[in-house]
């Protein structure tokens, strides 16, 4: 089937829409990547864009609707995952895809998130997780590295950083996986499953930002926070292989690395699944009662 | 042609669907027009709690009494604190079982509902007895409404007891005197 | 599944067609005959019932019912459902109101039919929970920042509370715009009598779909089908992939954030839609304003008690009358006018510290006499006490 492949250019050709490069990112920015991946995807499991809808709140992460052929909700900062909830729910068709950013999902809208994973609402978010608040210069993030420097943490983060894919796991959510951009191939394979598992998804991008957060932070060539991801994260399976078998050497080297990899990949109805067997039960009760 | 009726007794007796029975009687299964409101205590069990219903044959603007025609209490407490806006010729019922100091220098009809619900083996049906002495007492609406209201106000399954209770309930009404 | 009105369907849920009901379920009948298929509320005293009714009914008719996690994520989800096509809605009363305020400007401002149900209490914060008031009627025209119109019914009984939801929806559909129903604690827990509308006395408006090339499409100009000034709607999933922001946006949907211009016309046209319309959707009442000498202007619950004092006062030989406005935004400012250059003086009463009173004095004529009847704490006016401030009149 090779002659069928589409290549990088035609990808975007179909997908971007007209006119509206260039983008508001900057150079070696993650969130390009992390579109060309989602694109991949939908190429792949042959998603018509027409029943595709997108949502995204505010900030860098949330621009991405704009660019894309399909129909997008641009809201309000932190909520597109409950404007995305209305839109599944009027329209179960519909493929629902959210773009967010760490501070949109687990700052302002942490409860919302919170909430949709544990309903398993039917919806995959992409959330692009770059440590800061790009749009608005740089600002403390709820996953900021702790020593990491803000503009609002200019002597250094004394806070835990927000581990927003364990907390996705623990809530019993369909499909969650953490990628950095760097890989090229899981992530696509991760939004492939994503997008076909009912219920909730999550797929965390770490996706680097050389502008806000690199440059404060001593990573501001363009290579730098890949080479940062490259030494500060650890396939879950040899984490938990560490964990469980490794030397105690080994083990104080690994335990402060984030865990990549896929965190949970369950096959069960979604909320929009178990809601409408109860309206189709309710429904046929009442068809029986009225004798219809 | 209006009344303004205050049920009170404590909360979960059941005095919001007494004042909500009485209100559809009127204006579902009479042609009258009828508001109904309620107060509750802060808890939903005890505590003193009222209902409040107003019955016209004319639109009916202000939705709350102005000055109670029929006053029902069916617990102590009630009977001591919303008895405020009673006027010379408000009727007065109650359970003088429920009610014991009753004694205010002026008529009152008692009827033991309370008594009717225990003897069908009920007590949760106080309330219903008392709507039935009501509508053995106050001429305003047709005991058949009433009863029409009570069947298609409580569970099904439980319809013979209250309608029971009810029929009791008016009996005891008819029969009582203001004394 | 897809949901479909079903006409008999919503009926049959309904159950018969009098019932003896609060004002809060007959917000939930009147959505349930709107054909709402998306409620996402949250509870809150006293507009919990609302949500209750829709949590019974709504999965029955087929639709969606969620109790979403507050009030912000409510208004969203509606916001959302509206564009995937539903006709959908929430309730909540004055603290969640306060929340969904930014939201609420989003829905202006991307112009997307959905209905609020406010059952007002008082404030400032959560003040009096179980007690009615008419706390919130200047936050729906002001609470969210910037510059905007509103739409907003007030209902005096729970008939209303069924019809004005309804009412609430045409006129949602038709300007693509959020409609409040601002109801209150006391008419939202009264009981009275309701008669549910057979179909063919409930005309209903559905919003024009956009059915015009796809490629040339705008979603945020003039209707291309009806020439008005509210844009056709492309549902998402209807292939326009269509591009929704609060941001400034040209006709096409896309930011433009930078020029002057371009705010002003989009702002004005998303006014004036609705103001030009002012008079063709004014509805009042007018009770015996004919020979009126002294008249109450009044909305909501308030409007009770004022009408009880009006007949009160007319059985005394007193010349009053009653103006209630039945939608209080846009405001009726033509026909308080007339009735300022015909009565010596306007008496307003209501249950906050004076609200409607202000656009009432900015419209009335100058040589019309305003006195503010304020009733706060949770209670309504009493009609005697009303009836005193005719007298003195």
């Amino acid at each position: 089937m090779v002659e069928d492949m589409i290549n990088a250019n035609e990808l975007r050709e179909k997908y971007l829409r007209d006119g509206m490069l260039p983008t508001i990112f900057c150079n070696g920015c993650g969130h390009g990547n992390s579109l060309d991946y989602v694109f991949w995807a939908i190429e792949e499991l042959g998603i018509d864009m027409d029943d595709v809808a997108l949502a995204s709140g505010i900030g860098c992460s949330s621009r991405i609707p704009g660019y894309v052929s399909a129909d997008g909700l641009h809201t309000t900062h932190g909520r597109a995952i409950a404007f995305a909830t209305g839109i599944k729910a009027a329209n179960p068709d519909l493929h629902v895809i959210v773009f967010t950013g760490d501070g949109d999902a687990t700052g302002i809208g942490g409860n919302h998130f919170i909430h949709a994973a544990r309903r398993n609402i039917d919806m995959t978010v992409i959330l692009l997780n770059n440590f800061i608040y790009g749009m608005t210069g740089g600002q403390l993030a709820p996953t900021a590295p702790k020593g990491s420097i803000a503009t609002t943490a200019p002597y250094g983060n004394i806070e835990h950083a927000f581990n927003i894919s364990e907390l996705t796991q623990a809530l019993g959510a369909a499909y969650v996986a953490r990628w950095p951009v760097f890989y090229p191939y899981q992530p696509i394979k991760s939004i492939k499953d994503a997008l076909s598992t009912p219920g909730f998804g999550l797929v965390e991008l770490m996706s680097p930002c050389p502008t806000a957060y690199g440059r404060r932070n001593k990573l501001g060539k363009i290579d730098a926070l890949w080479t940062w991801y490259e030494d500060n994260t650890m396939l879950m399976e040899d984490y938990d292989r560490i964990m469980d078998y490794g030397t105690e050497e080994e083990i104080a080297a690994a335990k402060n690395k984030i865990k990549i990899g896929v965190f949970q990949h369950q096959e069960r109805s979604g909320f929009f699944g178990e809601y409408d067997k109860m309206t189709t039960r309710l429904m046929e009760q009442d068809d029986a009662k009225w004798g219809v | 042609m209006k009344r303004e009726v205050r049920i009170c007794g404590f909360g979960g007796q059941g005095v919001i669907l007494a004042g909500f029975i009485w209100g559809k009687a009127a204006c579902v299964f009479g042609d009258l027009n009828a508001v109904q409101s309620q107060s509750y205590g802060p808890e939903a069990r005890g505590g003193a709690a009222r209902s409040e219903v107003l019955i016209s044959d004319e639109k009916i603007g202000y939705p709350r009494p102005t000055g109670v025609d029929l006053y029902v209490a069916m617990a102590q407490e009630a009977f001591n604190t919303y008895r405020d806006d009673l006027h010379e010729n408000t009727v007065i019922i109650i359970d003088p079982d429920l009610v014991p100091n009753h004694d205010i220098g002026r008529p009152i009809y008692k009827v033991r509902v309370q008594k009717i619900a225990e003897d069908l083996g009920n007590k949760i049906v106080t309330n219903i007895a008392m709507v039935g002495a009501m509508a053995g007492i106050d001429d305003l609406l047709d005991p058949e409404s009433v009863k029409k209201a009570v069947v298609d106000s409580v569970p099904k399954r439980f319809i013979d007891l209250n309608v029971n209770a009810f029929e009791r309930g008016l009996e005891a009404g008819k029969n009582a005197r203001p004394e | 599944m897809k949901y479909e009105r079903d006409p008999v369907r919503i009926r049959k849920v309904l159950g018969e067609k009098v019932q003896f009901i609060q004002g809060d379920m007959a917000v939930a009948y009147g959505g349930l005959l709107s054909g709402v298929s998306f409620f996402g509320g949250y509870p809150i005293t006293p507009a919990s019932e609302v949500a209750e009714g829709m949590a019974r009914l709504l999965p029955r008719v087929g639709g969606c019912f969620i109790q979403m996690e507050d009030e912000i994520a409510s208004i969203a989800a509606v916001i959302g459902a509206a564009w995937g096509g539903a006709k959908a809605m929430t309730a909540t009363s004055g603290p969640g109101f306060s929340l969904m305020m930014e939201n609420y400007g989003y829905a202006i401002m991307t112009e997307t039919p959905c209905v609020i149900a406010n059952v007002q209490r008082t404030g400032p914060s959560t003040g009096q929970p179980t007690l009615g008031a008419q706390g919130d009627m200047m936050q729906v025209r002001w609470g969210t920042h910037g510059d905007m119109e509103a739409i907003a019914y007030a209902p005096s009984t729970v008939q209303e509370c069924l019809d004005m939801t309804i009412d609430s929806f045409n006129l949602s559909e038709k300007y693509r715009h959020p409609v409040c129903l601002m109801t209150d604690g006391e008419v939202g827990h009264l009981r009275e009598k309701v008669v549910i509308p057979e179909e063919e006395e409930m005309p209903l408006i559905e919003r024009v779909e956009a059915t015009t090339d796809k490629e040339t499409f705008l979603p945020f100009a003039e209707s291309p089908t009806t020439g008005s000034k509210v844009p056709d709607f492309p549902t998402f999933g209807s292939g326009y992939r269509t591009y929704v922001t609060g941001l400034t946006h040209n006709d096409k949907g896309f930011p433009k954030t930078d020029k002057q211009p371009d705010h002003e016309r989009l702002v004005m046209r998303i006014i004036t839609k609705i103001t030009d319309d002012r008079e063709e959707m004014t509805d009042v009442e007018e009770i015996e304003l004919e020979d009126a000498e002294v008249a109450f202007v009044t909305y909501g619950a308030s409007a009770r008690p004022a009408e009880s004092a009006v007949a009160m006062a007319r059985a005394k030989g007193i010349k009053a009358g009653m103006l209630r406005m039945k939608l209080c935004w846009p405001f009726p400012r033509h026909i308080v006018n007339k009735v300022s250059k015909q009565v010596d003086k306007i008496i307003v009463p209501e249950m906050n510290l004076g609200q409607m009173y202000h656009p009432i004095v900015e419209y009335s004529d100058p040589g019309c006499e305003i006195v503010l009847a304020p009733k706060i704490g949770g209670e309504m006016h009493l009609p005697q006490e009303l009836l005193e401030m005719l007298e003195v009149s």
